[in-house]
């Protein structure tokens, strides 16, 4: 009996795992975890939200169905018509949280995306190239990491004058050392690796080890803390809107800021305050959820 | 005796039909301090001077410990590691010589098989692209997927493996496919670093016969690295030792075990533990003291010196030996050590204490039985 | 015959993984052997063999929580797996002691190695301070570590990989302990250091009387150093001899195949090895039938129909139903 063949009989019994690659097996780990499933139902729920904003509100944001039934001392809560109550100015807080979704979907998302593709540049060249081109870029990156995250995109928001694009460039760039740091340090492990030692003796051109070996094998993590930036992208841009660097425009509702128009009103109005920060942390804790247990499922390392 | 009759026939080809000639080859890796203005404070030694040269169709074995520089100079010969000093001629192409793309062209010629076959195959790669990706790389055309086929009925995988990823292999299996790489270019040397060391023993001379088989099949030129004295042995024509960044010794396969000539070799020999209780023993051990030197701070003279059982005042300490021929012994046998000749005659005993002779009372346990299970 | 009470007896021992939602593993499945004063045994097998879980379950060592530990170990009579916990931490370090593969992971990397083994000195001999520390010294000099008096005051990344290894070999000799397990010591040394490090062992056997159990891939070192060898596959003993009987005429042909796959320095070149076919990941489980029954070249029929017994063969136990014969023996 020839060797292939007796391998060819215990093969059956020796694959213990399916067929597939690592990214499948990565995705079965996450389809059994309810902690992952919780968050990736409080994003799902987030999601669906914002897209259909237009059917869930009752009301525009900008509507004042309750106007006549304010006034400074009395501003109703919860009740069978307005579910979260009414604010200062007699909007619907239903409508007007459902509506802050949107911008919070999409100040996390554009500001996530932008932060992305500015790290995965500075990090690609950095990686693949190495020696001085790394040592400016790293040197760059560690400037940019010693200033306080918020402190810096206060400063950038406040620089580009209020408007919903400061708070996501703000955002992005703070975000850009991160990614840029966590890829260029997957790119440099994975560079020592053998298999790239033995892609390089095999006489591949550096562009396709790069992009095809350094580079896949470097970006899972990427992809969690993308998913983690989306949690701290929404807090962050909540906490520019509160500090008055968001949308000028006073209609759009955004969640930030309608806890900062909220202050004055807490002790009779707590309801103004506890409905957007609810929202803030559902939508934060969802990303967070997700993908904490990403890393995990991806990471073998991080498995408890 | 058999030894005389193979040692001659391999040396007498290595002349003519060098294909891989390595000449004072020097890797340094400067060791670097500073804060702001890095400058260069010593450098580690890894290859100190190495001349080797590999005959075409032969099998060159180069054993030594860990951190001995076995793989630097195995991957300074392909290039993989850049050389501080010296020259290899591969063909009568000095390939220290050769630019970006020459030299990446020329890697057709000279190909690599990994120690561990896990962390050598990218585990995003099936094996089809694995097994393609060389031929790609060098515009080869033709149909991939036959050829695919044809390498992993090479070696002794089956067609279905194609469509399969590393992980899903067993660690035999893996070593099969990093062979298949290595060959799939058809290359005229492969420079092997410990292909079987981290195998299960069962499976490392399934690795080794493939080896072999390959060889005869494709005309193949080996360089096989290995800290195992035993597997080298068995499949190197050759056999040069290596200690911290030189060669002690360098002599035909059956020379080498017959009559080893350093006194490293001689303790390196006289470790290895054999399967056999008769030998095990009756054999003479002789056990070096200490640990491997530092190849930052490599002691002067003979690098051996401060663990040498047979070292002599001041010539060991002080001049470096370089490998040369020894009267009765063929041209092919080369040792770095000053007192060979004294050695050999015995005019130098070990020092006391290095050497453990064999218990004298060899039969302690002869009267304790199996234990078979209650 | 039996010239002496076993020191350790190890009846049927079984170890079962249990993973939540995963399969359960039976790592060790039915093992036993004996271990007597001042005798040196062997357990051979690759990965997967059982032999490191064996040697964890004998010391208490395994985790409790998805692990069944079956059978019996007795130690001197007392049974080491329904002893209490203060009982089984007293006998651990003080009578039996372990050393691992990894020195470096057995040691702690932030203390010194000094304090390191005078802690184990002052628990269980009682020695204070300075007492304490001479001892210490003596026992790293005993174990062949130059310059004891500072290597003392060094930290464990501080020493090579031999001289790591031959700390912990002194830590474990602190308490002159009775049995020593000896888990793959050499595996991650060179040659010449392993050579070191096994003279060590066996001079210390001779000297303390001590018995030690050697768990091994390497056929080469049970060869010069073990009175008894088992050889384990699949979390099985399939042949137990000593060490003569077994290498001069292997009988399991997984022990054959063992010996004829492993290139021997001594041969002469060109004999060609003979390779087991197949990974030991290639079993069958037990129940089913024997678990090399698909590597092996002696198979026949009956050997899938379940699971061999353990019986005495021509001076030795053997658990195979068509053992290699005289001619069969492996030629080498």
């Amino acid at each position: 009996m020839s060797l292939s063949e007796i391998e060819a009989t215990t093969e059956s019994e020796q694959v213990e795992q399916p067929a597939g690659n690592l990214r499948k097996e990565a995705w079965k780990r996450l389809r059994r975890d309810p902690v992952a499933l919780v968050g990736f139902g409080l994003i799902a729920f987030f999601v669906l939200v914002a897209i259909f904003a237009p059917l869930i509100a009752p009301y525009a944001p900008d509507a004042q169905p309750g106007r006549g039934m304010i006034t400074p001392t009395n501003i109703p809560g919860p009740s069978a018509d307005h579910w979260f109550g009414l604010d200062a100015s007699g909007r619907d807080e239903f409508s007007r949280v459902v509506y802050g979704a949107r911008q919070s979907l999409l100040v996390g998302v554009v500001a996530t995306l932008f932060g992305m593709v500015g790290g995965l540049t500075l990090g690609i060249l950095a990686g693949a190239f190495g020696g001085k081109v790394d040592t400016v870029i790293m040197r760059i990156v560690d400037i940019m990491l010693s200033i306080p995250g918020l402190l810096m995109a206060i400063a950038i928001a406040a620089l580009l004058g209020a408007s919903l694009w400061s708070v996501m460039i703000a955002i992005a760039i703070i975000n850009v050392p991160v990614f840029a740091r966590l890829l260029r340090g997957q790119m440099l492990a994975q560079r020592g690796a053998d298999y790239v030692l033995a892609a390089v003796s095999l006489g591949v051109r550096r562009r396709p080890i790069v992009f095809g070996h350094v580079l896949p094998n470097s970006i899972s993590p990427v992809i969690v803390q993308a998913t983690l930036t989306l949690a701290t992208a929404i807090i962050e841009a909540a906490g520019l809107s509160f500090l008055g660097l968001g949308s000028a425009d006073p209609r759009v509702p955004e969640w930030g800021r309608m806890l900062a128009d909220t202050q004055r009103y807490l002790a009779s109005a707590p309801h103004l305050a506890f409905f957007p920060g609810i929202a803030i942390v559902i939508a934060a804790l969802g990303f967070t959820m997700l993908g904490e247990r990403l890393r995990e499922a991806i990471d073998p390392k991080y498995r408890r | 005796m058999s030894d005389q009759t193979a040692a001659p026939a391999a040396e007498e080809r290595a002349p003519a039909e060098g294909l891989l000639s390595v000449r004072g080859l020097e890797v340094h890796f400067p060791i670097r301090s500073g804060i702001l203005v890095e400058r260069q404070v010593g450098s580690v030694k890894a290859v100190d001077g190495v001349d080797l040269d590999i005959p075409r169709g032969a099998t060159v074995g180069l054993v030594g410990e860990s951190g001995c520089g076995k793989s630097t100079l195995g991957r300074a010969i392909l290039r993989l590691v850049e050389p501080t000093a010296g020259t290899v001629t591969f063909d009568g192409t000095d390939l220290r010589a050769l630019g970006g793309e020459e030299l990446r062209r020329m890697r057709r010629q000279l190909q690599m098989v990994f120690q561990d076959p896990m962390a050598s195959l990218d585990p995003r790669q099936n094996v089809q692209s694995v097994l393609s990706e060389p031929l790609r790389a060098h515009g080869i055309g033709g149909d991939h997927r036959a050829r695919v086929r044809e390498l992993l009925d090479v070696v002794g995988l089956p067609a279905s493996a194609a469509n399969r990823y590393p992980h899903e292999f067993s660690g035999g299996q893996r070593q099969r496919i990093g062979i298949a790489r290595a060959i799939a270019l058809e290359p005229q040397l492969i420079v092997a670093d410990e292909p079987v060391s981290a195998l299960d023993v069962s499976i490392q001379a399934q690795v080794v016969n493939l080896l072999e088989e390959l060889q005869d099949r494709l005309g193949l030129t080996y360089l096989v690295i290995a800290h195992d004295l035993a597997v080298v042995r068995h499949i190197a024509d050759v056999v040069a030792v290596m200690y911290l960044g030189g060669l002690v010794e360098q002599a035909p396969s059956d020379d080498l075990y017959a009559t080893p000539l350093h006194p490293y070799t001689k303790a390196l020999m006289s470790a290895v533990p054999i399967p056999d209780p008769e030998v095990e023993d009756t054999r003479q051990r002789i056990l070096l003291q200490g640990d491997l030197p530092s190849p930052a701070d490599p002691p002067a003279g003979c690098r051996f010196h401060t663990r040498c059982p047979f070292r002599q005042q001041t010539r060991c300490a002080d001049e470096r030996p370089v490998l040369r021929t020894v009267a009765g012994h063929p041209d092919a046998h080369r040792v770095a050590c000053h007192w060979v000749e004294d050695i050999e005659a015995g005019r130098i005993r070990p020092a006391a204490g290095a050497v453990v002779e064999p218990d004298p009372d060899p039969e302690p346990d002869a009267e304790h039985a199996p234990n078979p299970a209650a | 015959m039996t010239n002496s009470e076993p020191l350790l007896d190890v009846r049927d021992l079984s170890v079962t993984f249990t993973r939540k939602g995963g399969p359960t593993v039976r790592a060790v499945d039915g093992v036993s052997f004996t271990v007597r004063p001042g005798e040196t045994v062997g357990l051979v097998g690759e990965s997967g063999s059982g032999k490191s879980v064996t040697s964890l379950a004998v010391m208490g060592l395994l985790p409790r929580r998805g692990v069944q530990v079956g059978g019996q170990v007795l130690f001197d009579g007392d049974d080491l797996l329904t002893l209490p916990r203060d009982r089984m931490r007293d006998i651990r370090g003080r009578d039996i002691a372990m050393v691992f593969q990894d020195p470096m992971s057995s040691l702690n990397p932030v203390v010194p190695i000094g304090v390191q083994v005078t802690e184990v000195l002052e628990r269980h001999q009682e020695l204070k301070g300075e007492a304490a520390r001479s001892a210490a010294a003596e026992l790293l000099s005993r174990v062949g570590i130059p310059d004891p008096n500072r290597r003392l005051k060094e930290y464990p990344h501080q020493l090579s990989g031999g001289m790591r290894q031959r700390a912990l070999i002194a830590m474990a000799l602190a308490c002159r302990p009775r049995l020593l397990i000896a888990d793959e010591p050499t595996t991650a040394l060179d040659v010449t250091i392993q050579a070191q490090i096994i003279e060590l062992l066996k001079e210390l056997v001779q000297d303390t009387g001590a018995s030690l159990v050697m768990i091994t891939h390497d056929l080469g070192i049970v060869a010069g150093l073990c009175d008894n060898v088992h050889v384990m596959y699949s979390g099985r003993v399939v042949e137990s001899a000593g060490r003569r009987e077994l290498f001069a005429q292997p009988r399991h042909p997984y022990t054959g195949g063992l010996l004829g796959s492993v290139p021997r320095l001594d041969a002469p070149r060109g004999a060609p090895l003979h390779p087991i076919p197949g990974s030991p990941t290639d079993v069958l489980r037990w129940d089913h039938g024997c678990a090399f029954a698909p590597r092996c070249q002696n198979r026949v029929d009956a050997c899938l129909d379940g699971p061999p017994p353990l019986e005495a063969y021509a001076g030795r136990s053997l658990r195979c139903l068509n053992p290699l014969t005289e001619s069969e023996e492996v030629s080498v």
